[in-house]
């Protein structure tokens, strides 16, 4: 079963959002499932508060370890910016889960570029074939799970539902990548983002 | 749990696969400097015990150390991304004549496409012109077995050998299977001058051994003698394709048909396999990122072939890329209709909330001086809202460039121009040049941006941060006391923060007649000494604000204009440095803790 599954997964945000640590957690995932994974990290400069994009690819077989346009079956932006930004990359047919989170960047902050209005509407309005975008308020539920650096655990979770991949292997992967004394945080992130999308969708 | 979990995979960074490489290799020290790609491996290695690791002051000198390490017989690694070899590498060159005693390994971090650096050099021309084996690994496997493999082959040949690797290798995880670890063996020392001391008279009957070496491995990676040096895979006869690193990655997603002669060796090349392989195919293509330093090998060699004809220069390549350029391109469905969308404005990396750099830059911005500036987060103030920053060349290079400009005439350029330099960064090649100047009775003015760490690589301790590389304490370097040894008479402390204080010192500084230095000493907000106290972030009393947006201008990332036109503070991210509440001319934004 595990060799039918192929995944591209394409993680966007703001550098310092936890990407890289989503990143990570999808790897174990993929590991545990038996899978050939990469992950493509963006470390130095960007991690500054600039945009920053960590690819997941896996498969029985994975040579590069670039998502190329449109071939990612998920893309999970941490801000709505970055959702607009790496759009390109989502292919017919794929899911979008979007963190619904504004940061502006600087040249917003000071007036010389416009952030663009209502993101979220404008992307979901724009699909072609049955592609899928959803709005995550992930950021609330991991403050309530009891921290916000939850928040990429969350989206985790939402886009685990849309996944052929089995909630016992997400579990097991949380418990490998976080020290204990994260984990019951991180578990309870990771069930509100999967809990919001059996809700919000009729699957 | 009961399953023994040995055998399953470990997904791996290249950076963390090439530590663990050499500590299976049983490598005894590990002595570099930080620098985006190449700074997990010496992260990583210092969490084996067994490995004596250090950041060392600069890449000449982690080179030097490792030299002296395996002079003393034990294997020692120095890594370092590509402008670091640059440093590095007059050690590097006679330590090629030299050879080894216990196997040396030089690993180089390029960085295609200039992620997190400020060119783009290929730093395989070096193993070329200092006549060194290279090999270059395109993933996390391969990065582990070369590098344990390159500790044998170090000694087998006696020579240094460099393992490079690419951004997109460094950084990227895959899934590696681990070997046992190799006990550490110290070799004997035996005195050799002929071997060891380089003048003339030996060099000369040294530079025989080091052509010999060369066309020996050459012969041996030809014989497939030279573990990883090569691998084929048969096509369907047509399309043939010579490539290594990630750039094979991409070939194998991009041209499945295409037959594949991977070189693991980039330097020296196992000419007469690949001139057999091109016998094999109808047209020869080299797919390399950068140079074309593997076709320039190849043509000379007197291979027909393609290259970068038909590939760019710049860049990193993708399948995309390659398909584009060799194949039918295949055009993928997207999920959205993107003419229609509206572009994103871009995103560049910002001053962190509560970083000590933006108030020294706030001031230097007010002064409209002329900024002879260095690397480092700091670079981050020739961008907006500060835009004060006139030049910035390489590591160190700030104080002389500034000594320059203060000699070439008595305008109102030189009497106006400051240089900014990080701690780590004046450590590394900005202390000589401050000797310099003094000495060649230079007026300029150079200011220290003291952070206590190596910030834009990710916080590494350095010599005057007070502790090592396993956060132990350290000897603190006193750079007031240096500066003073050095002969500076004109030296001054300052708070970045208090950026009124920061345009007076600075004024002073720049009139005084003689070398000036400014010591700006405020903690980098992310680390642990750093970090403003979460009861004393910033609030807004929105009774007092004008809305006049004085705050949002200096672009902290934990203020944002909200959709009311109020400033916004995120408490989250707001560090507690206040600088904003100096901005405002109202008062409206208080610390924590304030009475409102
Ligand atoms: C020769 C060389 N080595 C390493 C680097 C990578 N690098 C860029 S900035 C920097 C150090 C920055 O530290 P510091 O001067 O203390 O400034 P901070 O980032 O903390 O503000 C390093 C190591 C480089 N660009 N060039």
């Amino acid at each position: 079963m595990n060799q039918a599954i192929s995944l591209n997964i394409a993680l966007v945000g703001v550098g310092g959002q936890g990407t890289l640590v989503a990143g990570k957690l999808l790897g174990t995932v993929a590991t545990i499932l038996g899978l050939e994974v990469k992950v493509s990290e963006v470390h130095g400069m960007s991690q500054r508060g600039g945009s920053v994009i960590t690819y997941v690819r896996m498969a029985e077989h994975v040579a590069s370890p670039i998502i190329e346009p449109a071939e990612a079956d998920f893309v999970l932006a941490f801000e709505e910016l970055e959702a607009l930004r790496w759009a390109y990359l989502l292919k017919a047919g794929g899911s979008m889960m979007v963190n619904t989170m504004q940061t502006l960047p600087a040249s917003v902050a000071i007036g010389a570029a416009a952030y663009p209005q209502d993101i979220i509407e404008a992307l979901d309005s724009k699909t072609i074939g049955n592609s899928h975008v959803f709005a995550v308020d992930a950021q609330k539920l991991a403050d309530e799970a009891g921290s916000y650096k939850a928040t990429n655990i969350v989206m985790l979770g939402a886009m685990s539902r849309l996944t052929p991949i089995d909630e016992k292997v997400f579990t097991q992967a949380i418990d490998r990548v976080f020290p204990e004394k994260f984990r019951a945080i991180n578990h309870k992130a990771f069930q509100s983002g999967s809990d919001i999308i059996k809700y919000t969708c009729e699957f | 749990m009961s399953q023994p979990v040995m055998t399953e995979k470990q997904i791996l960074l290249g950076n963390e696969a090439i530590a663990r490489g050499a500590y299976e290799a049983g490598v005894k020290v590990v002595s570099s400097y930080p620098g985006t790609p190449s700074t997990e491996i010496t992260e990583n290695a210092a969490k084996y015990p067994r490995i004596a690791t250090e950041w060392a002051t600069n890449e000449k000198v982690g080179l030097e150390v490792s030299y002296g390490a395996s002079l003393g017989g034990g294997r020692a690694m120095s890594c370092m991304k590509h402008v670091g070899l640059n440093v590095a590498a007059d050690p590097l060159f006679t330590a090629s004549y030299t050879g080894v005693n216990g196997g040396l390994v030089v690993v180089v971090a390029d960085d295609p496409g200039m992620h997190s650096s400020q060119n783009e050099q290929d730093s395989r021309h070096y193993a070329r012109s200092a006549k060194l084996m290279m090999f270059e690994p395109s993933d996390s496997q391969e990065c582990l077995d070369m590098t344990r493999a390159a500790f044998a082959l170090s000694e087998k040949y006696d020579t240094p050998v460099m393992l490079r690797v690419t951004t997109r290798v460094a950084h990227s995880r895959t899934p590696v299977s681990v070997g046992e670890p190799q006990d550490q063996v110290i070799k004997p020392y035996v005195k050799d001058t002929m071997k060891f001391v380089m003048m003339p008279g030996m060099a000369i009957k040294r530079h025989v051994v080091v052509e010999q070496r060369q066309a020996q491995v050459a012969n041996d990676a030809d014989q497939g003698m030279i573990p990883n040096a090569f691998s084929v895979k048969t096509g369907d006869g047509q399309l043939g394709i010579i490539t290594s690193g990630m750039a094979y990655q991409y070939v194998r997603g991009a041209l499945p048909q295409a037959a594949i002669f991977k070189l693991g060796l980039v330097y020296p090349l196992p000419l007469a396999q690949i001139r057999a392989f091109a016998q094999t195919v109808e047209r020869l293509v080299i797919v390399e990122e950068l140079d074309p330093f593997l076709e320039t090998e190849i043509k000379a060699a007197g291979i027909v072939c393609e290259g970068k004809a038909l590939l760019t220069l710049q860049g990193e390549y993708s399948v995309a890329r390659l398909k584009a350029a060799l194949a039918e391109a295949t055009i993928l469905a997207p999920a959205f209709d993107l003419a229609s969308l509206e572009p994103a404005p871009a995103r560049p990396p910002v001053m962190c909330a509560g970083c000590p750099h933006k108030g020294l830059f706030m001031a230097l911005s007010r002064l409209k001086v002329i900024v002879a500036g260095d690397i480092g987060c700091y670079t981050l103030g020739a961008l907006a809202p500060t835009h004060a920053m006139d030049v910035c060349l390489c590591m160190g290079a700030s104080v002389g460039m500034a000594h320059g400009i203060d000699k070439v005439s008595d305008t109102e350029m030189s009497r106006k121009t400051v240089a900014v330099i990080g701690d780590s960064t004046f450590l590394h090649t900005g202390i000589s040049s401050l000797i310099n100047s003094v000495y060649n009775r230079s007026t300029s003015t150079l200011i220290i941006l003291d952070n206590s760490i190596t910030g834009m690589t990710g916080h590494q301790q350095n010599a005057a941060s007070g502790l090592n590389i396993h956060n132990q304490g350290a000897p603190e370097l006193d750079l007031v006391a240096l500066v003073r040894a050095i002969g500076v008479t004109a030296i001054h402390e300052v708070d970045p923060a208090d950026i009124r204080a920061c345009q007076r010192v600075i004024k002073q500084a720049i009139d005084e007649p003689m070398v000036s230095v400014v010591i700006a000493k405020r903690p980098c907000a992310l680390i642990p000494s750093g970090i403003g106290d979460k009861d004393h972030v910033v609030h807004l009393d929105k009774d007092l604000c004008t809305r006049c947006m004085a705050c949002i201008k200096i672009m902290c990332p934990a203020l944002q204009k909200g959709p009311d036109g109020y400033p916004h503070v995120d408490p989250n991210i707001c560090n507690s440095c206040h600088l904003c509440t100096r901005v405002c001319g109202f008062g409206a934004l208080k610390a924590g803790g304030e009475a409102i």
